[in-house]
């Protein structure tokens, strides 16, 4: 994990300062509502329907123990004893007191924690694999250029006021688990013939409004290049992105309009005249970066333990849990164990202060003291041994980290929707519950394999509706909240847009849509078939006329 | 009279900045004034007879490559922010700098703030019309808001990691 120097830990001590004065002169009336509004934002500070949320940045995921302490700390603190974990590999405060702010960054400093643009119209946090470093599928570890990134888009002096928000993934493996293709700039580090890093540059793609799949503008970038190349991808879309309508000004639009050859065009030109120059990236400072993500200290393991191998068979609850909460881990012998935040009547990504203990207090026995945060709105243990997993389990089942549901149909994204969100058409937790309860039957959402359900309150898309392979969105029909149904939706690889089913839903349908489209499902898969492969083969049609069918 | 900021100090401002839809009518000769870009592209021959200093200013979505030609004419280029988040006058300032190597004043006008002074002294800004409603006594102190920077800019040619121990 990426420990700070005493230039990093200047800069975020100097953003608590810089904050502090700011918020003091709000309050003293000598700052407008307007111009504190980005000010705040570029410290992660909301204002919604009830209280300010604060968002802090987990920088692509990665947390240590000691860090985790401390938002229990803060949660307890300044908030209501809980923290909601976001699709986006941050952490939310939904009830601080505004004055108490620049106290939470300060303490947030003394941890190597920050909210610097966590929010506002800049370049946010970075994204990752949530299994970086440690996934069996891995080609490069993304960590080292998240962390490069991170630098260099911290404080860019040219780039605080962008036309609109901008977000950057990055991802290194065979499976694509950071959605590189649904955003601003997704990156794939990959390796040419010759052995050499560098990546495949997406652009363009996003959620919200306009759901889009990013184009590819370059297919082999040199490693050496890549913050030139961002900056020149960041100057032409501050320059020439719309900013007369926001809901038109992600460069996705601008990509769009220009067609992605032309934009390429552009970044390329821009590119000519400061490729080369001293923002080309060094060998010494990719080292100086990278050894902070080496491999902890395994033991050495032939292969996989037999006792607990053993305990698979014998014991069907761990047999589930391991089948679903365990990801294969290039170490023989260990795995990366996924603490699940989806219990049933729990808001998707909530976490108690307790849990946020509880939580590094197994990371530092089990796990080399770290944790990452997904972005399904889980937590992970990255190096668990296997023998040590049915113990690990045991603990997990008393935390309420054990639900056995990962990748499943009750492992549902759900943004927090009109219970807190002054965007929201509709409440969204609720819906997540009542398809949550009316899927109890855990062998049968085993059956059902893997299913990405998502739920967003608007078309804002914080909940990722149209990568669910079943996506939900709340609207708003004369004033009343309803929702509507997408299918075939896809975050991975080959990322797709999901196709709306037909006219919404009232609230108390929504279990018994979900469960005709499931049975559809069921009904026509092949055995190797997952459910959006199924979609894939047959198509809408089946599924239209089982909704609909009784629905009338 | 408007006070200006310009390398870290506060002076009084003698230039005169006139409207976007300024004509050539009544101008003064032997003022100082900053001309708005149409003026100039309509009217340069004109302008570079008068005796007085010229600067002009450029709106936020205009782009200073029509006057990378014409710089050797300005003693100011001013450019605009019409709110403070609109961010282009930054990228704006850069290329003039880095690109056109400007060696004149750079001065920020219109809807300039203290908070966002920092990153505009890192474009290459140099001179800034602070809003009128603002003190720029106060407004100092935020050149020192940080201690140190990660990117390069036009300020600082070297990113921190070629400057780190
Ligand atoms: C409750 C307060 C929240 C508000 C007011 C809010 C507002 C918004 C808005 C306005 C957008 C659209 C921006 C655009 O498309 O340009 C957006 C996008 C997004 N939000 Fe939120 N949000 C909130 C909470 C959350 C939470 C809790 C999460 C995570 C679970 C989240 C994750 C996201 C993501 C991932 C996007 C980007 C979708 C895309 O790629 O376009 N938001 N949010
Ligand atoms: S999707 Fe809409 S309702 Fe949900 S959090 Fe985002 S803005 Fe709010």
């Amino acid at each position: 994990m990426y420990i700070y120097d005493e230039y990093d830990q200047q800069l975020v001590e100097d953003r608590v300062k810089q904050f502090r004065g700011q918020t003091q002169r709000y309050l003293a009336g000598e700052l407008s509502e307007n111009e504190f509004l980005p000010l705040r934002l570029q410290n992660g500070l909301y204002v919604q329907r009830y209280a300010p949320m604060l968002r802090v940045a987990i920088p692509y995921g990665h947390i240590s123990a000691k860090q985790m302490r401390k938002l229990a700390f803060i949660a307890r603190q300044y908030d209501k004893g809980y923290a909601h974990f976001s699709t986006r590999q941050n952490v939310q405060f939904n009830w601080p007191a505004l004055e108490d702010v620049p106290d939470i960054l300060a303490h947030l400093a003394e941890v190597q924690m920050h909210a610097i643009q966590t929010s506002g119209n800049c370049i946010r946090n970075t994204t990752t694999d949530q299994f970086a470093g440690v996934a069996a599928d891995e080609l490069v570890d993304p960590r080292p250029w998240c962390e490069i990134i991170r630098q260099w888009s911290t404080f860019h002096p040219e780039f605080a006021f962008l036309p609109r928000k901008f977000k950057i993934a990055v991802n290194g493996a065979e499976h694509d688990r950071a959605a590189i293709g649904v955003h601003d700039i997704g990156l794939n580090v990959i390796k040419n013939e010759a052995g050499d890093i560098g990546f495949r540059v997406l652009v363009g793609g996003g959620l919200g409004r306009t759901p889009i799949v990013g184009s590819q503008i370059c297919d082999f970038l040199p490693w050496q290049h890549l913050l030139t190349y961002l900056d020149a991808i960041l100057r032409v879309y501050n320059r020439y992105g719309r900013r007369d309508n926001k809901y038109k000004a992600r460069i996705k639009i601008l990509v769009k309009a220009l067609t992605p050859a032309v934009f390429a065009e552009k970044v390329n030109a821009e590119w000519a005249h400061t490729k080369d120059n001293e923002t080309t990236l060094t060998e010494q400072e990719v080292q100086r970066v990278a050894k902070h993500f080496t491999a902890p200290d395994y033991q050495q393991f032939s292969g996989d333990d037999a006792d607990y191998l053993a305990k698979r068979d014998s014991e069907k609850g761990f047999n589930n849990w391991a089948m679903r909460n365990l990801q294969a881990h290039k170490v023989p012998g260990y795995a990366a164990v996924t603490l699940s935040l989806k219990p049933t009547a729990v808001a998707p990504g909530d976490a108690t202060d307790k849990q946020m203990e509880a939580a590094a207090d197994l990371a530092e026995r089990y796990s080399f003291a770290e944790l990452r945060v997904t972005h399904q709105q889980n937590l992970v243990l990255a190096d668990v041994r296997q023998s040590d997993l049915y113990a690990l389990w045991q603990e997990c089942k008393e935390m309420g980290f054990a639900t056995p549901n990962v990748g499943l149909l009750t492992d549902i994204i759900c943004c927090p929707g009109g219970d807190f969100c002054a965007l929201a058409n509709a409440k969204s937790i609720p819906i997540a519950e009542a398809i949550q309860r009316t899927f109890d039957d855990l062998d049968y959402l085993h059956d059902i394999g893997d299913l990405d359900l998502n739920i967003s309150g608007c078309m804002n898309a914080c909940g990722h509706h149209h990568v669910g392979h079943i996506g939900v969105l709340g609207v708003d029909k004369k004033g009343q909240e309803f929702y509507q149904v997408s299918l075939g939706g896809n975050s991975g690889r080959d990322a797709s847009i999901g196709q709306i089913l037909g006219p919404s839903f009232a609230a108390d349908e929504m279990p018994k849509v979900v469960s005709k489209v499931i049975d559809v499902y069921v009904e026509n898969r092949t055995p190797e078939e997952l459910f959006l492969d199924t979609f894939q083969r047959i198509g809408m049609a089946p599924f239209k006329e089982r909704v609909y069918a009784a629905a009338n | 009279m408007q006070r200006l900021i310009k390398n870290g100090e506060i002076i009084d401002e003698t230039w005169h900045l006139l409207d976007k839809d300024a004509t050539l009518d009544g101008l003064s000769n032997s003022d100082d004034l900053i001309v708005p870009l149409g003026l100039w592209l309509e009217h340069a021959h004109a302008l570079k007879a008068r005796d007085g200093g010229l600067g002009v200013w450029l709106d936020s979505d205009e782009q200073v490559e029509a006057i990378a030609e014409d710089l050797q004419y300005f003693q100011v280029v001013a450019l605009n922010f019409p709110v403070f988040s609109d961010g282009r006058s930054y990228s704006n300032a850069r290329l003039l700098r880095d690109r056109y190597q400007y060696p004149g004043e750079v001065r920020a006008i219109g809807d300039v703030l203290r908070d966002q002074l920092f990153f505009m002294r890192r474009c290459g800004f140099d001179a800034f019309a602070l809003r009128a409603d603002r003190n720029p006594e106060e407004a100092l102190e935020s050149f020192n808001d940080f201690s140190n920077t990660y990117q390069s800019a036009t300020d600082q040619p070297l990113p921190l990691f070629r400057r780190r121990a």
